[in-house]
């Protein structure tokens, strides 16, 4: 009896290591870092983690809901440089020497939100149209509008960087609230707003039930294709909205902003538990995976890691955590 | 050199939920045909598979030629000499014949002299070799995707005999068999016995079993029964054996009362010239029609069909003398019909999902407050009452449902449905691959359902599932209906007549 129990408690030690591998080596790594040099622990620090964390946050939820259903969105990255350069050219400062529009009254701040979320929408949306459809695989589709969307991107921009934003622009990415970044209410609000839209709505559920079977969902009634269109166009409003605040954080934008940001959001989900077998994914999962990848960013920093080196290291992260996600289901036939 | 070629020992299986096998046994001797029998369900699969390397067994011995072995996986199996075909086939339907064949143990030749590359010429003269050893005209070079089922199934039966197998499997190989076919079958199995190969054979047809069969091995619910010579048995004796208890038992007594038509189809054809054709049917309030036939006989297409899962060209569907028009299972679904699909995992449950989402699915409609949010209490109260009603046995209702019995989880598709409250219920094989008293509660909640005036159409392969549930039955043959027969006049005489009625 005494031996069971022993017995089990070691498995379900074991259990719990791996399952959560790398939150725990990435806890390992800060701990080793935050004790070796002098400020890392730090409030500034953490205010440029939560800054950095928020619109790579906020891409994740968009990606989260293509993931669940078992497909992905390769064209985020570059419908966030979208959205970025449709704010850029909309947000210059009146004043500014060298405006994109020399002769556009001043915009409103909201106006440049919602034209770079509503336009990177479409793409979604059309994205969605595509994969429920047209059948396309949505590796191939978000491939080909990733593609199309950069190419967009150039000729809307004529590939000329942007700078000169208004101060009541740029605020919204550097400035700070009650002590905390901007950035951080907008993915505070964006984070909840996943949260019910995945728990309590209809939409959810039936999300999770495509990501489940996705025969079975049609089967039991479910709407495939208009619950397809939503994810994707919801995904790509998200886009819109991070290269935004992107923009903003930055003070500039031009056709690479959030290059290969697609890859980061999609590692950071998986990171995160949100199961590439469909049907599986936790809005507080995103945001551990979504820190994790950028804790690390930090911690290779701070121990001077050569930045070519950071992209090794990144990369086996991502392969590591999918191989132990995938290890769950590959258990004993 | 021990007596048996064959012997399995103790074997022990578990799937989340079920116990599959517990502690089966089988003995094959060299040179005879050994009929493996039981209910579905009742572990012949799951045995074999393990035999074949597909599982692993967690208890239990194999012991081949006398010596104990483990194997490992299907490759080992066919290099030990013991090939399978199995109920299920697993082709390649976009490539040839010969490939289908040879696949894995390609004949092989050396490119300038060194590098091995496939014969192909050899691997195509091999094949017709093998085709005439088996009397099956095909083309080698034929696509496999090109032929019949019953083709196919051919073609998997001469994959097995050209391995040179000392012990072949044959898991229900005359299922989608024509009469001739199964002669041509026979023949083969006579001849491979004349070789010395052991041969199991797994079928639900006790005239096959009697004829062909030299000994009778007898599993029920993964449990060994015992194995008997074929000729100190009958029909009855093997029957009782299978089943464990009286006849009678086996399907509840029905109080339900058919009333009037209440959904009809007329010339429903499919938009595939092979598939279903010209079927007209009626359906009376409170009435359960079984649907007959063989495997191929497009009972499942001719009900998806009807739910929107398939196209038709033409053809009407009427209920309540209002016509539907049904293009998609959400069509259907409004208009008061449920499904019950026949493969479960593919198209039935969503299985990392919890009980609650999979009853909830089809009917989240009813539960939204201010027309946005989901009341989860009341979605809890529906998902309580289902368990208690249907006794499903779930630890909580949070539990995903893959980790439930087959039979768990076809009352949780049931819950699903009742949730809907719809009037038709169609029901293509609802007790495939559920154990023996799982499957009596499955029948009493359809007759419980008929009673209420549900109508119910019920497709099932299973002769007396068929017989001892339905108030009439439909039988098809090949896309056609062929006929319609009383239940209580039906026999399985009538019936195969009907089924294999080819024009």
């Amino acid at each position: 009896m005494e031996k069971t129990k022993s017995r089990l408690n070691a498995k379900s030690v074991t259990n719990f290591l791996s399952n959560n591998a790398i939150t725990l080596l990435i806890l390992l790594m800060v701990i080793y870092v935050g004790f070796n040099s002098s400020n890392f622990f730090t409030w500034d620090n953490l205010k440029n983690l939560i800054s950095n964390s928020s619109t790579r946050f906020i891409i994740a939820c968009g990606v989260s809901g293509c993931l669940i259903t078992k497909g992905t969105d390769l064209s985020a990255g570059r419908a966030v440089g979208l959205g970025a350069c449709i704010a850029a050219t909309l947000l210059q400062k009146v004043d500014y020497g060298s405006r994109f529009f020399p002769n556009l009254p001043d915009v409103p701040v909201i106006v440049g939100l919602l034209a770079a979320m509503l336009i990177c929408g479409a793409f979604g949306a059309i994205n969605g149209c595509v994969i429920a459809f047209l059948k396309v695989p949505p590796f191939i589709a978000t491939l080909g509008m990733q593609t199309i969307v950069y190419g967009i991107c150039l000729i809307y921009t004529g590939a000329d960087p942007m700078g000169g934003f208004k101060s009541s622009y740029t605020n919204l990415g550097s400035g700070t609230t009650l002590e905390l970044p901007n950035l951080f209410y907008f993915a505070l609000v964006i984070g909840l707003f996943i949260w019910f839209l995945y728990n309590k709505t209809r939409h959810g559920k039936y999300m999770y039930a495509i990501g489940g079977n996705e025969s079975a969902a049609s089967v039991a009634g479910v709407n495939v294709p208009a619950t397809l269109i939503r994810i994707y166009f919801l995904a790509a409003m998200l886009y819109g909205l991070a290269g935004f605040l992107t923009g903003a954080k930055t003070g500039g934008a031009s056709v690479q902003t959030g290059y290969g940001y697609e890859l980061e959001a999609i590692a950071a989900c998986t990171i995160g538990g949100v199961s590439t077998n469909g049907g599986v994914g936790r809005v507080s999962g995103i945001l551990i995976g979504v820190l994790v990848f950028e804790i690390l960013k930090i911690c290779l920093q701070f121990l001077g890691v050569d930045p070519s080196y950071t992209f090794i290291v990144q990369g086996l992260v991502i392969i590591v955590a999918v191989a132990l996600d995938l290890r769950k289901y590959l258990a004993k036939k | 050199m021990s007596e048996y070629r064959l012997e399995m020992r103790d074997v022990v299986k578990t799937f989340p939920g079920v116990k599959a096998l517990d502690h089966a046994q089988l003995k094959l001797k060299p040179g005879t045909v050994h009929a493996l029998m039981g209910e579905n369900g009742a572990g012949k699969s799951t045995l074999m598979k393990c035999m074949f390397g597909i599982y692993k067994m967690d208890e239990g011995q194999i012991f081949y030629e006398g010596e104990p072995v483990t194997i490992k996986d299907p490759l080992d199996a066919l290099n030990r000499g013991i090939a399978m075909v199995h109920q299920e086939l697993q082709p390649i339907p976009e490539r040839s014949v010969a490939e289908n064949i040879f696949v894995g143990r390609y004949p092989l030749k050396k490119l300038l002299g060194f590098y091995p590359i496939i014969d192909h010429k050899k691997m195509y003269e091999d094949t017709a070799r093998l085709l005439e050893e088996v009397r099956m005209p095909f083309d080698p070079k034929a696509k496999l995707g090109s032929l019949s089922v019953s083709q196919m199934q051919l073609v998997e039966i001469a994959k097995a005999v050209s391995a040179n197998c000392k012990v072949l499997i044959l898991d229900e190989p005359t299922s989608s068999l024509t009469e001739n076919e199964v002669e041509a079958l026979f023949r083969i199995v006579e001849d491979l016995k004349a070789k010395g190969v052991s041969i199991v054979y797994i079928s639900h047809k006790m005239d096959e079993i009697l004829r062909i069969s030299d000994e009778v091995t007898i599993m029920r619910d993964g449990q060994y029964i015992g194995t008997w010579e074929a000729k100190d048995l009958t029909n009855d004796m093997i029957i009782t054996k299978m089943v464990g208890r009286e006849l009678t038992n086996l399907y509840p007594p029905r109080e339900n009362v058919p009333g009037e038509v209440v959904f009809e189809v007329k010339d429903f054809t499919s938009i595939n010239p092979k598939s279903f054709r010209d079927v007209s049917f009626q359906l009376r309030r409170g009435e359960i029609l079984g649907v007959g036939g063989l495997v191929g006989a497009q009972r499942t297409e001719l009900m998806e069909g009807l739910f929107g899962i398939r196209a038709h060209s033409k053809g009407h569907i009427y209920y309540k003398g209002e016509e539907l028009k049904i293009n998609r299972p959400r069509d259907a679904i409004k208009r008061g019909l449920a499904m019950l699909t026949e493969d479960r995992r593919a198209t039935g449950i969503m299985g990392v999902l919890s009980i609650a989402d999979n009853v909830a699915i089809s009917s989240l409609d009813k539960y939204v407050d201010a027309g946005i949010v989901l009341n989860n209490r009341k979605i809890e109260k529906l998902v309580a009452d289902n368990v208690a009603k249907l006794s499903i046995k779930t630890p909580s209702s949070k539990t995903r449902i893959q980790s439930l019995s087959g039979g768990n989880q076809q009352k949780v598709l049931i819950s699903r449905w009742l949730a809907n409250d719809p009037d038709v219920f169609i029901l293509d094989e609802p007790t495939r691959g559920i154990d023996v008293g799982a499957k009596y509660e499955i029948y009493c909640i359809i007759a419980d359902l008929a009673k209420q005036g549900k109508s119910i159409i019920m497709i099932s392969s299973e002769m007396g599932e068929l017989i001892g549930m339905s108030d009439r039955i439909m039988v098809m043959c090949d896309g056609k209906v062929t006929g319609f027969i009383d239940g209580d006049k039906a026999n399985q005489e009538n019936i195969m007549e009907l089924a294999t009625k080819f024009s």
